[in-house]
């Protein structure tokens, strides 16, 4: 298999999975072109190996017509080229067995080589069946705590520290890396290098209770100038409601069921339970996947999150429609 | 078969189907505006005639049901009710393990403290959590003193072991509110 | 049994036994009397006969099979479509939960398992298991273990964590309610009764052997009996002990996985998959059993490589221990220790290749015959190897690291269970039903149901793979519209419905063929293994004389003139024991007679444990019940008026 069929065979899977936002085909990690390229490696191995086997397999059944004087029976003396195959065989096996560990050895070597400088860090701590996300920085002022939604400035090697608040998750966005489980009682950390500015999607990938499917996670690759710009927007705290619909939003949200769970920087509002809102209008999903972000969903999120997401652990209120109207007013202005 | 070893069966998967309703019952999305806390009192003080009010019915779908014993654990814990309770030994707050309940120990009374607050510090939830999540908290309290069922409460959380398991909890029925021990 | 006169000299009968002066019609009507079991009810419920017993297995299993095979058309019509809503999520968790439980733990290993049973002791020339009330038992704990983990899923309280129920989801916090501790405890069932049937299959196969038999001689799939019957015995333990952990963290407080308090969420992985990657090749190496034994048969010629194909079976089995940390290769555990189970996982698919190579040659240089059984190993070797090559793939942890937990894995172990072990399985049934019950299959209906099950299936699983390299996680229950699994999922559901039509008819062939098949012979096939030398279905007894063996293939050295041995006992159930490695005859052992007691004992056995989920008091009011049962099941039997003088 020469270079150029390899490059063929990549292209081709590229084309496969060109739009694909949630794929290891997808190249834009660092690791990905390396995944792309074992992966043809082995494949091509393995369809060699396959034709192999089905074409003696094809060999053998037509044959049949050919022995008809072949005597039945024990002892039957097999042909003896039968056993220098079997030996060629067992070498073959074995030869290619070898080169594929050793293929796959010298890649994960280095990804982990090139996974050792990173220029800084997020937190991600998994819950029933959300992302808790915090940029840490030495002062902790200037932390930003978001949620659902990652953004990582594009050639920047990214540590992403895991942990869990609850059950085993696994922190995967194919398209810039391989998966690694968020534990409780441990941390892991995966590096992220992406090379490819775009928004991608990852999903949790350990079955982690009644809605493991809608615990997806949006990423977004971008400069670092829009990096930059969105870490200190995400620094500053809510805007205020300026409308009395989002006074009144706010005036609900921060004395009733709301803020029981959820904070907003800069109000009394400092739930731990439940997503950080501060600029929950600025993400691109609600309820980490499970619907894109629009006036609609908002509010039908807000009414009844459990016929969205049935099982999460956001009540249904039974909000009063006035009571609706302002809430979703008012989170309709964190932007 | 016989008539009499047909009925025996019968009766014995009707006990069977009956056995695992209460228990494993899970409806998330509840009921929103029909989960209402009664107004029930502490049981020796109730105006006009001198009767406790009867036992809510609902109250079943919440004492032995597993998923809501389980929503009030974790709900005990992220609300911070060990701020003051402990993990129901009590500090702040009275304990919740034993058999003295001050405002009466039946989960609509407990629903109802949790609901409307007490006096020396007990906060009101009331409009801070749902109605379905006080009832749930409620059941969870009240399988402290062992009064769930043994089936549906987990013998553990998964944090510092802070009591002894709570399938093994020693049941301490409520003593009256005039009580000489309370 | 006439009763023990008391001190007078009674006349002593010479005690009856095969041999020139008693064969024919004669013997065989005294063997028939005393290896028979009484008829009616409670007769068929004490039945210890191995072939009863392996029957019952085989047949509970296929049940099982179609129950879980109903739930998976339920999963594949919810995905379909995108955002669908025939299946909830938690009905959903629970449907993908009780396919994976029943079609591991209540179909794949009990149908090997009965098989097993069933052809044991008829290839290796005896007439009945080494242990036969221990047989029974299992396969009443199996059932009984069954028919709690449904009766669970109807009661709402069935297992929905997937069909490992990893912890903290499964714990005493996250796993509400008793639906994991109806897992744990089904496990308890299967696993008893798989451990029971190894033992007395070793037991047999070491033991039992008909004199010449040598173990170089033993046909290959007792070889794979005997090898996935250590495995059994190896492997088994760990999965009890992870279901009992987990048990005692839920119902007692323990804290084995609690890490707050210095317990391990990933020692319940490690264990459960210590267990777990050896149950793969225990379902797989019968499969390889089925096989050889077919292409031999069909091939007109005996295997090739017999000592190559000997040494792949027993070097699977031993290293398919060394393999379980690459189902946790996105744990976090240290990389380089990862590189270790990459080598030993793609080492353990040499065994396999060879065996490969050994089934071709020998098709190679026979005269293969292309009826439906043989059409299965095809169907087999070309599904089988897609899947050991998508092993093959993922066990390189870069790529594992993307694919695993997604519709890749899916495929790769549809494809190495069904083409490994499902295809095999309908050929050997097809090959050995005459042997059963008397009659062919039909071949046409045969014919029809291969291909459409080959083709079904290609359609079903190959486009998971896609699905999976286009991000689809597992055990989801629906997905989003607008990321390309519209078409993989679709094409799946329509496969899978073929699938089901093409089970349906193999069923439908079963059952007509019962009736209206043609009448088989002792050897319709032209096969070489012993048990072809008896009548289709065998007697009670299975051999009028025990047959002593010469060669590999003793059907075809020696066709007419099968030689044998005599001197057991007619008029009381003896087998003759040989020795482990030259199978020369070395004693005669009594053999069990019917029993109710292994019935009993397992009733009792199962109300302690059922009970046990709901409350510690069943395990102390439950074992009054079970020593009595176990005491009079083990009630040292009398020895009769006319016992053989012990010789010590």
């Amino acid at each position: 298999m020469t270079r150029r069929g390899l490059i063929v065979c990549s292209f081709l899977l590229c084309l496969a999975a060109c739009s694909g936002i949630q794929t290891p085909l997808g190249n834009s990690g660092a690791d990905d072109s390396s995944f792309i390229r074992l992966f043809v490696t082995f494949l091509v191995v393995c369809t060699v190996m396959y034709l192999l086997v089905v074409g003696a397999l094809a060999g053998a059944l037509a044959n049949r017509r050919r022995l008809l004087t072949v005597e039945e029976g024990t002892h039957h003396e097999s042909s003896p080229w039968i056993r220098r195959a079997l030996i060629g065989w067992a070498a073959l096996i074995v030869a290619g067995l070898v080169g594929l560990t050793i293929a796959s050895f010298f890649t994960d070597r280095a990804a982990a080589k090139r996974a050792m400088r990173p220029q800084f860090t997020v937190k991600i701590i998994a819950n029933q069946w959300w992302w808790d996300i915090i940029y840490t920085t030495p002062d902790v002022s200037q932390a930003v705590h978001t949620a659902n939604e990652l953004h990582l400035p594009v050639g920047v090697e990214a540590e992403v520290s895991l942990e869990s608040n609850d059950v085993i998750h696994s922190f995967w966005v194919p398209n810039l890396a391989g998966k690694q489980d968020l534990i409780p009682g441990r941390t892991t950390d995966i590096q992220l290098l992406p090379t490819k500015t775009g928004l991608y999607r990852g999903q949790c990938a350990e079955f982690c209770g009644i809605q493991h499917a809608n615990m997806a996670l949006a990423v977004q690759v971008e400069s670092r100038e829009a990096f930059l710009r969105w870490i200190a927007q995400q620094r500053r705290a809510a805007f205020a409601p300026t409308t009395p619909t989002e006074l009144a939003g706010y005036h609900y949200f921060t004395t009733h069921e709301c803020s029981s769970c959820h904070s907003i920087a800069g109000t009394p509002a400092n739930g731990q339970v439940g997503p950080d809102l501060t600029h929950v209008a600025s993400r691109r999903t609600i309820a980490a996947g499970a619907l894109p972000m629009s006036s609609g969903n908002l509010y039908g999120w807000v009414a009844d999150p459990q016929s969205q997401k049935p099982g999460n652990k956001m009540p249904t209120i039974g909000l009063a429609p006035n009571e609706l109207h302002a809430v979703v007013a008012y989170l309709q202005r964190l932007k | 078969m016989s008539s009499r070893f047909r009925n025996s069966i019968w009766t014995l998967v009707s006990l069977a189907l009956l056995a695992g309703c209460d228990r494993e019952k899970s409806n998330p999305r509840g009921q929103p505006l029909a989960e209402t806390i009664p107004d029930t009192s502490p049981d020796t003080v109730f105006p006009g005639d001198a009767k406790p009010r009867p036992l809510d019915p609902r109250a079943a779908d919440y004492e032995q049901n597993a998923f809501a014993i389980a929503q009030g654990q974790q709900l005990f814990g992220a609300m911070n009710c060990v701020g003051c309770h402990a993990h129901g030994g009590g500090g702040m707050g009275p304990a919740l393990m034993d058999s003295q309940w001050r405002y009466g120990g039946r989960i609509d009374q407990i629903a109802q403290s949790i609901a409307k607050g007490r006096p020396n510090g007990m906060p009101a939830w009331e409009g801070k959590l749902t109605d379905r999540q006080i009832w749930q908290l409620a059941a969870f309290v009240r399988s402290l003193s062992g009064q769930a069922p043994k089936d549906a409460v987990a013998a553990r959380a998964d944090e510092l072991s802070n009591t002894p398991p709570q399938t093994q909890t020693k049941r301490e029925p409520a003593l009256p509110s005039d009580s000489a021990q309370q | 049994m006439t009763p023990r006169s008391k001190g007078r000299a009674t006349k002593r009968e010479p005690v009856l036994r095969d041999g020139p002066d008693l064969t024919g019609s004669d013997l065989e009507e005294r063997l028939e009397k005393t290896w028979s079991r009484p008829r009616g009810f409670i007769g068929w419920l004490a039945s210890v006969d191995h072939k009863e017993i392996g029957r019952r297995y085989i047949f509970t299993a296929l049940g099982f099979l179609a129950a879980a095979g109903l739930l998976a058309l339920h999963m594949r019509l919810q995905l379909m479509f995108p955002d669908n809503d025939i299946l909830g999520p938690s009905a959903f968790n629970e449907a993908f939960t009780m396919h994976g439980t029943t079609m591991m733990f209540l179909f794949a290993v009990p149908v090997m398992q009965g098989v097993q049973i069933y052809l044991t002791p008829i290839m290796v020339g005896t007439r009945a298991m080494a242990f036969p009330r221990l047989t029974a038992f299992s396969y009443y704990m199996y059932l009984f273990g069954g028919l709690f983990l449904w009766a669970g899923h109807f009661l709402h309280f069935g297992p929905d964590n997937g069909w490992f129920n990893y912890v903290p989801l499964s714990g005493p916090q996250y796993g509400v309610g008793k639906r994991s501790d109806a897992w744990a405890q089904t496990i308890t069932f299967t696993e008893v009764a798989a451990l029971a049937v190894a033992v007395t299959l070793v037991a047999t196969i070491f033991k039992q052997r008909a004199p010449g038999m040598t173990l170089a001689r033993m046909p290959i799939f007792v070889w794979s009996t005997l090898v996935t019957s250590l495995m059994v015995v190896f492997s088994m333990p760990a999965i009890a002990l992870v279901s009992g952990l987990l048990l005692s963290d839920r119902l007692v407080g323990t804290q084995f996985f609690n890490p707050v308090e210095h317990g391990d969420p990933l020692l319940y992985q490690h264990l459960f998959w210590f267990f777990g990657h050896p149950e793969v090749y225990i379902i797989f190496l019968p499969a390889t059993g089925f096989v050889s034994e077919i292409v031999a048969t069909f091939s007109r010629r005996t295997i090739f490589g017999y000592p190559i194909v000997v040494l792949s079976l027993v070097g699977t089995g031993i290293l398919a221990f060394g393999l379980w940390v690459h189902h946790m290769f996105a744990t976090g555990l240290p990389r380089v220790g990862y590189s270790f189970y990459t080598a030993a996982s793609m080492a353990v698919s040499i065994p396999t290749g060879l065996q490969i190579f050994c089934w071709i040659a020998t098709i190679w240089d026979g005269r293969p015959r292309l009826q439906v059984p043989m059409l299965y190993v095809i169907g087999f070797i070309v599904t089988f190897v897609i899947g050991g090559l998508s092993g093959i793939i993922i066990a390189a942890v870069p790529l594992d690291l993307q694919v695993h937990d997604t519709y890749f894995i899916v495929a790769h172990f549809h494809y190495v269970l069904i083409g490994g072990a499902v295809f095999p399985l309908l050929g050997a049934i097809t090959y050995w039903y005459p042997k059963l019950t008397g009659r062919m299959m039909s071949e046409r209906l045969g014919n029809i149901s291969f291909w459409t099950i080959f083709l079904g299936f290609q359609l079903a699983f190959f486009p998971m793979h896609i699905a999976g390299l286009m991000g689809m996680p597992r055990r989801v229950y629906t997905y989003p519209a607008g990321m390309g699994l519209e078409l993989p999922n679709m094409l799946s559901s329509i496969g899978s419905f073929v699938v089901a039509l093409a089970v349906l008819m193999f069923v439908v062939n079963m059952a007509a063929s019962f009736r209206r098949g043609e009448r088989a012979g002792p050897d319709p096939w032209d096969a070489a293994s012993l048990e072809w030398a008896t009548a289709s279905p065998p007697p009670w007894y299975n051999f009028a004389h025990i047959p002593a063996v010469e060669s590999r293939a003793p059907l075809w050295d020696l066709k007419d003139d099968l030689p044998v041995v005599h001197g057991l006992r007619v008029d009381d159930r003896e087998l003759l024991m040989t020795s482990v490695i030259s199978a020369s005859p070395d004693v005669r052992e009594p053999s069990a007679t019917p029993s109710i007691w292994p019935l009993i004992s397992a009733i009792a056995v199962a109300v302690t444990f059922i009970g046990s989920v709901f409350s510690p008091w069943a395990l102390v009011f439950g074992a009054a019940p079970v020593g009595i049962a176990l005491t009079a099941w083990f009630w040292p039997k009398l020895p009769g008026p006319f016992a053989e003088p012990q010789i010590t």
